[in-house]
């Protein structure tokens, strides 16, 4: 550990009491051990958190390997454990969370980055943060109460009416199921999709709008044929950095997507998602074979929002260089 | 060079058409036909705010036909400003006003609708700023969104060879626009705003920004395009002005101080603070 | 105006139109949750709401007091055990620290920041409650405290940063040692950004129920001390609202409400008061 040597420091090592007490007075370097201590602590508890993942779902990986992931038995009473049915729910709910979210945020983003008074712009922004803070148990709870009935009364069969003849909408309304968590999820993700691209945004610089302007262009024509081409890399850090806040998503998705085991076609089949087994069947895992299959999901979700943070971060620095301190709420 | 011999009257009338170019708007315009009438753009008695600061005190200013009208002045002197007034590019900024009267070949530009005015008045920026395209999508950019009819290949290299830039890049088309030089760059911003085929084209301080054999180069351009386009140039740069342009308007804290055909201006100014900025005593 | 030129007009002005609609509907979002919330939730919110332990299962009636002091437990251990690390460690990577350190404790921060709560719940879970055998508010705590962590330690990172220079040099220029100098000069000169980001951290592991579901698990009844499993908010509300009783149902609205109502303002009061919200917060 350097130490950046200090005036006050004698520079010779004396073990005398009075030097002793003097350098404890000057305590620079105690500060700096204590802090360093603090920082290392987080290094520890990261690396003891993987260990753990790694280490606890060993049974599981050992008695699965590979076949873990393509397998979608689910029975904890014959100790048959696959996890298909549950990425499958993740990737199909974070999929129509996106497909939502992403367009809405986007232009939104453009709406307050190039159109907004400045002013006005702030305060939508603002507001779009608090949206980011809302817990997502009071998601859940709006969806479970208000979002499932009116799926299974209007949207669904709506759907099923106008576009029933896609697999995707097909089968029973009940409300509940991969569509309804998606729309949950999109609501959940729009708020970061929407500050991370206006941020990437605000940071091309004004002389490209206005050479687009001087050239005749109309300020759309200007907004999307030069300025979203020029922050298109941090626009897709903002989906990358959205998905994985999806995929890691519990609470709300486990109250209205059925929590049922299964892979169907129709976006109105319940499922499951990975997160949301792990809320239901944790607490009453019996046994370690089970448990470590569990907790072998766990190391599956940590290892994929893992990448897409680290790729979001790496986009979103690339467009606004400045540093990985400009993420959003 | 005929540039040294461009008008001994006043600019305000004088020399008649240069070679009429064809123009290639696609709108029937209001305006009247080129060359017939030798002023371009006139601006009458402009006073511009920027939110309570008087910028811009009454100013006017005849700018010929095919001709370089230059503006020079201390920092600070509104010349920049005058100039953005012109393809009303002020009206990218909040709180800004403007009075008075601007015209574009007798059409009042203020009413007028401006992405159209603006494909006809084009401009040039101090720094740089090709779009993050290729060398091809810069120049085409304009032709694009205006709907160019006929081969976009050949209209791009038509304003590549204006801004004498053709020979260097045509090999290398695709390639992005910022692996070329910055006097290229800059270059590549002319042809860009020269593919729209503008009536007048601003420029704010283009050299300034580049080392003298690139600036040497532009003001060759300069005078390779006066004949079929008129030029306003802002430098902060007085021989700049007396080397490239037919007249020179002076500036200072926001008034017009003279406006004189170059060589009178620069040998025997009408007023005493022309005199002194030229001969360096401030500015 | 050709016809191009109306087109261009007309896609210009629906797309205003059409960015505008998706930035209505995002930010009208939150004004209808909350609203939604207090229609339904502000009925049931009563004085035993606040005071009453839970009815016996299917009894009507019944309050969550427990739960307000389980989640005011988990925050206060939260804190505890987060914004020291947080604070010490953003204060190591600010004014200590050299090159390949500080940049992995960024790097672990970031990592930490994005694993998904229900993850750290099982790193709790595996820490805590395994070795003691039964579920703790200690656990929950201590999957809380995890959380807060890079938050407050890239934050206070970050404010510490903004700190001017001059401010230092000023310091050690009267011959304060450099501890002294952080803990009397650069600390209290971000003090208020540190205090912001906290504070936010603070609020957001409030609402969080994830980590929460298997390490303080749940609680009927009060919880005394640390080492039982508690109640908290934003687990009953979960519970109540996925169980199957109508009286659960109305609670969880009552319960919600409170919840929302302490996340959201604790976030507008400081962000307002506090100035400007955090540089980085968990994503």
């Amino acid at each position: 550990m350097a130490t950046t040597p200090n005036a006050t420091t004698p520079a010779d090592f004396a073990w005398s009491p009075r030097a002793l007490l003097r350098r404890i007075q000057d305590a620079d370097e105690i500060a700096h051990l204590v802090t360093l201590i603090a920082a290392a602590t987080l290094l520890l508890i990261t690396v003891l958190l993987v260990y753990q993942l790694w280490v606890l779902s060993a049974e599981a990986r050992a008695k699965f390997g590979w076949s873990f992931f393509v397998t979608q038995t689910w029975d904890p009473v014959s100790g048959d454990f696959g996890a298909l049915t549950f990425i499958y729910g993740t990737l199909v709910t974070s999929a129509v969370a996106l497909f939502i979210a992403v367009p809405l945020g986007v232009g939104a983003a453009i709406f307050l980055a190039e159109l907004a008074p400045p002013k006005l712009s702030s305060s939508l922004t603002f507001v779009s943060d608090l949206l980011a803070a809302v817990p997502s148990v009071i998601y859940g709870l709006l969806g479970v109460f208000l979002l499932v009935p009116i799926m299974r009364t209007s949207v669904q069969p709506f759907l099923k009416h106008t576009l029933g003849f896609l697999p995707l909408f097909r089968g029973p309304a009940y409300g509940i199921g991969f569509l309804t968590a998606g729309i949950v999820l999109a609501i959940m993700i729009v708020p970061f999709v929407l500050s991370v691209s206006r941020e990437v945004l605000l940071a091309v610089p004004r002389d490209q709008r206005e050479a687009a302007l001087a050239l005749g262009a109309t300020k759309w024509e200007s907004t999307a044929k030069v300025v979203v081409p020029a922050a298109r890399i941090g626009i897709f850090g903002s989906v990358f950095l959205a998905l994985a806040r999806a995929l890691g998503e519990t609470m709300a998705v486990t109250m209205v997507i059925g929590n049922n085991p299964k892979i169907a076609a129709s976006l109105f089949s319940p499922g499951y998602s990975i997160a949301a087994v792990l809320a239901n069947e944790f607490s009453e895992a019996t046994g370690n074979l089970y448990l470590s299959a569990l907790i072998e999901l766990g190391l599956v979700l940590f290892i994929l929002t893992f990448i897409l943070n680290g790729l979001a971060r790496l986009l979103i620095v690339v467009t606004t260089s400045r540093g990985s301190g400009v993420l959003p709420t | 060079m005929d540039a040294a011999f461009p008008l001994m009257e006043n600019s305000g009338a004088g020399a008649s058409t240069a070679a009429s170019k064809t123009k290639v708007t696609s709108d029937s315009s209001t305006t009247t036909t080129p060359g017939v009438n030798t002023l371009r753009m006139k601006v009458t008695k402009l006073n511009f705010y920027y939110g309570k600061v008087h910028a811009l005190h009454s100013v006017s200013l005849d700018i010929a036909t095919n001709r370089v009208t230059a503006m020079i002045g201390p920092s600070g002197c509104g010349k920049s400003t005058l100039l953005r007034t012109l393809n009303r590019m002020h009206e990218t900024l909040r709180h800004t006003r403007l009075e008075g009267e601007i015209t574009l070949d007798g059409a009042n530009i203020l009413t007028m609708d401006v992405t159209k005015l603006r494909r006809m008045v084009g401009m040039v920026f101090q720094k740089p700023n090709p779009f993050p395209k290729s060398i091809y999508d810069n120049v085409a950019y304009g032709l694009r969104i205006n709907g160019h009819k006929g081969r976009l290949d050949d209209a791009v290299e038509k304003s590549l060879r204006r801004a004498s830039l053709w020979d260097e890049v045509k090999d290398k088309l695709q390639k992005s626009a910022y692996a070329l030089s910055g006097g290229q760059q800059q270059r590549l911003c002319i042809a860009r705003a020269l593919a729209v085929d503008p009536e007048v084209l601003l420029l704010d301080e283009p050299c300034s920004a580049l080392d003298p054999v690139n600036t040497a180069k532009i003001e060759e351009l300069l005078f390779e395009l006066k004949p079929s386009c008129t030029l306003v140039i802002v430098t902060h740069n007085m021989q700049q002005a007396a080397r490239v342009s037919d007249s020179t308007a002076f500036m200072l804290n926001g008034d017009l101080i003279e406006f004189s055909p170059t060589p009178q201006m620069f040998t025997t100014p009408s007023d005493a603070r022309t005199e002194a900025y030229i001969t360096g005593r401030f500015g | 105006m050709s016809a191009r030129m109306i087109w261009r007009k007309s896609l210009n002005l629906f797309m205003l139109s059409l960015t505008a609609l998706c930035a209505l509907l995002t930010v009208s979002a939150l004004f209808f949750i909350l609203g939604y919330l207090m229609y339904n939730g502000g009925k049931d919110l009563s004085w035993n709401f606040f005071t009453h332990l839970p009815a016996p299962v299917g009894e009507e009636g019944g309050g969550m007091a427990n739960a307000i002091v389980g989640t005011l437990k988990l925050m206060l251990l939260a804190a505890v055990i987060g914004v020291p690390i947080g604070l010490l460690g953003g204060v190591y990577l600010a004014e200590f620290g050299g090159k390949t350190m500080p940049f992995l404790i960024r790097y672990t921060a970031d990592l930490l920041n994005g694993v998904p709560s229900i993850v750290i719940g099982i790193f709790a879970y595996a820490l805590v409650v395994m070795p003691m055998h039964h579920f703790s508010t200690l656990a929950g705590g201590f999957a809380l405290g995890i959380m807060v962590i890079p938050t407050v330690l890239r934050n206070t990172e970050s404010f510490l940063r903004d700190v001017p220079r001059a401010l230092r040099e000023g310091s050690f220029a009267l011959g304060t040692n450099k501890w002294r100098m952080i803990a009397t000069v650069v600390l209290p000169a971000a003090s208020r950004g540190i205090l912001t980001g906290v504070l936010l951290a603070l609020a957001r592991v409030a609402g969080e129920t994830a980590p929460l579901i298997f390490t303080a698990f749940g609680n009927r009844y009060w919880s005394p001390g640390w080492m039982q499993p508690t109640s908290s908010l934003p687990v009953i509300i979960y519970t109540y609202a996925t169980g199957p009783y109508e009286d659960w149902h109305r609670q969880a609205w009552a319960a919600g409400l409170v919840l929302l109502g302490l996340v959201l303002l604790t976030n507008i009061l400081v962000r307002t008061f506090l100035g400007g919200g955090t540089s980085y917060e968990r994503s």
